[in-house]
């Protein structure tokens, strides 16, 4: 006796789990779907720079909350030393010493250039399936 | 040594994925190319494997049993120990295969106060269910990076496994089972002098390559991070046959996908295959039925016999002639025409 038959169905059902990411992405057809994050127009930069926020955003933004909430300090000198004359360069922050300086809030200072949590922030987090719990405790811009 | 030498290999293969990605510019080779070849080798290895055990006939039911038979109607039958149906087998074969049920039996040998004494010992069983667990939970979690839209269980085991929800992003649970676990069955080998005895090189290196697998991993989560819109694009383009590279990917990342890429390409010639093997480990996973049904082995060979008779047909005469007492005694016909 043989049980090929067995074997050979229970390797086609491993085949099809192992490969399941190929055929559930095909038949959705969307591999080709890339987030496109709505960027604010008009203003010259981020606190950061761009590559640095791509990654960090989320460390930023807890170290604000640590530095706000438990140490009282609400001023942000970006590691990236922007230059400025007057708080007009400075992207929604405010010019000292001849460097930008940012009001560390999310809801004061994020959400006033990237005004749509739905075309800005959920765009990347669905994608990747991340669920912050930034809006556990803040609200959500209005949406126009 | 055994133990240096893999870790050695395994380090190896980090510094090449720096010099190849982090000061060179391969990531097609890094990114595309090897992600591929390590697919097909694990599908073709994994698949003609298994194929190869299916050939092998079965000829008889030889399973370890430590239960009572079936057996007269008044005797009680050990159900999972020594099953008899196939669904008793498949009971027998989930304990198993999800539970661990033949290492949590593990015992231990000891002199106490001058006396052989045995004792249960779990901690290979824990650090294996450990191991096994979160491993599995980091490959679905992993599905997030792999498929678009992202199924919805994905999002229900982040939000389990990251429920303590230490950090940002959160810490989870399993990446730290993971490591763990493994570390446990690694420093196993390392100190118990027994276990150190019968290691060899291929113990020690797929626990190397899984632990440089884990903490790159958990050192892209938390400490080394990039652009992981960048890596899903790459990783949707390689699932969909039109792959693209992505620019300002930190090395730390193809360093994590050529350790994931080895593990691949070794895991049908390795220990590792008892994810297949598991399944047909036949003094597991065969009804002990000997005694009720007739199992005939069907390699037999038709083995040409000469039977006694035969053989007494052949020479009966010259038997007679020499004073041999034959069972069928010659035709008096044939013996008067003799005379």
């Amino acid at each position: 006796m043989h049980d090929s038959g067995k074997i050979i169905g229970g390797l086609v059902i491993f085949v099809a789990g192992l490969t399941f990411p190929f055929w559930f992405t095909l038949a959705a057809g969307q591999a080709d779907y890339r987030p496109d994050p709505e960027r604010p127009t008009g203003q010259k930069h981020c606190v950061e720079d761009t590559a640095y926020m791509k990654a960090w955003h989320m460390d930023l933004l807890d170290h604000w909350r640590d530095e706000v909430v438990r140490n009282g300090q609400r001023v942000y000198l970006p590691d990236k030393r922007w230059p400025c004359s007057r708080d007009e360069d400075c992207t929604g922050g405010f010019c000292q010493q001849g460097i930008c300086r940012y009001d560390m809030s999310l809801t004061n200072n994020c959400l006033e250039c990237h005004r749509s949590r739905a075309r800005f922030c959920d765009r990347c987090h669905d994608y990747l399936e991340v669920k912050p719990y930034c809006w556990d405790c803040h609200l959500a811009p209005e949406e126009e | 040594m055994k133990a240096a030498v893999s870790l050695i290999v395994v380090l190896a293969l980090v510094v090449l994925a720096y010099l190849g990605t982090g000061l060179g510019q391969a990531g097609f080779i890094f990114g595309i190319v090897l992600p591929y070849l390590a697919l097909a080798v694990f599908l073709v290895g994994f698949v003609s494997r298994v194929l190869g055990w299916a050939r092998s006939p079965v000829p008889f039911r030889i399973p370890t049993t430590c239960g009572q038979q079936k057996s007269l109607r008044w005797i009680k039958h050990d159900r999972l120990e020594n099953p008899f149906t196939a669904w008793q087998v498949i009971g027998r074969m989930l304990l198993e295969v999800l539970f661990f049920r033949s290492l949590f039996r593990n015992t231990r040998m000891e002199m106490h106060q001058g006396k052989m004494t045995h004792g249960p010992s779990k901690w290979l069983w824990l650090g294996a269910i450990v191991f096994h667990y979160s491993m599995l939970v980091v490959l679905l979690r992993h599905l997030r990076l792999f498929t678009e839209p992202v199924p919805f269980f994905v999002g229900w085991i982040e939000a389990a496994d990251g429920f303590l929800q230490i950090g940002v992003p959160v810490l989870y649970l399993t990446s730290l089972g993971l490591l763990a676990g493994l570390g446990y069955l690694l420093l196993r080998r390392l100190f118990i002098a027994q276990v150190r005895y019968i290691s060899l090189l291929n113990d020690y290196f797929p626990l190397w390559l899984l632990l440089g697998i884990g903490s790159t991993g958990f050192l892209l989560r938390h400490f080394v991070k990039t652009d992981l819109v960048s890596i899903k694009s790459l990783t949707l383009g390689l699932i969909s046959f039109s792959p693209q590279l992505p620019e300002g990917v930190h090395w730390l990342f193809y360093a994590h996908l050529l350790l994931v890429c080895t593990l691949f390409a070794y895991f049908p010639f390795s220990k590792l295959m008892h994810l297949g093997g598991v399944f047909l480990s036949p003094t597991r996973n065969l009804a002990s039925n000997n005694r009720a049904v007739r199992h005939v082995n069907p390699w037999d060979y038709p083995v040409k016999v000469h039977t006694y008779e035969e053989y007494e047909d052949d020479f009966r005469d010259k038997m007679v002639a020499a004073g041999i007492p034959v069972e069928k005694q010659p035709q008096p016909a044939a013996a008067a025409e003799k005379e």
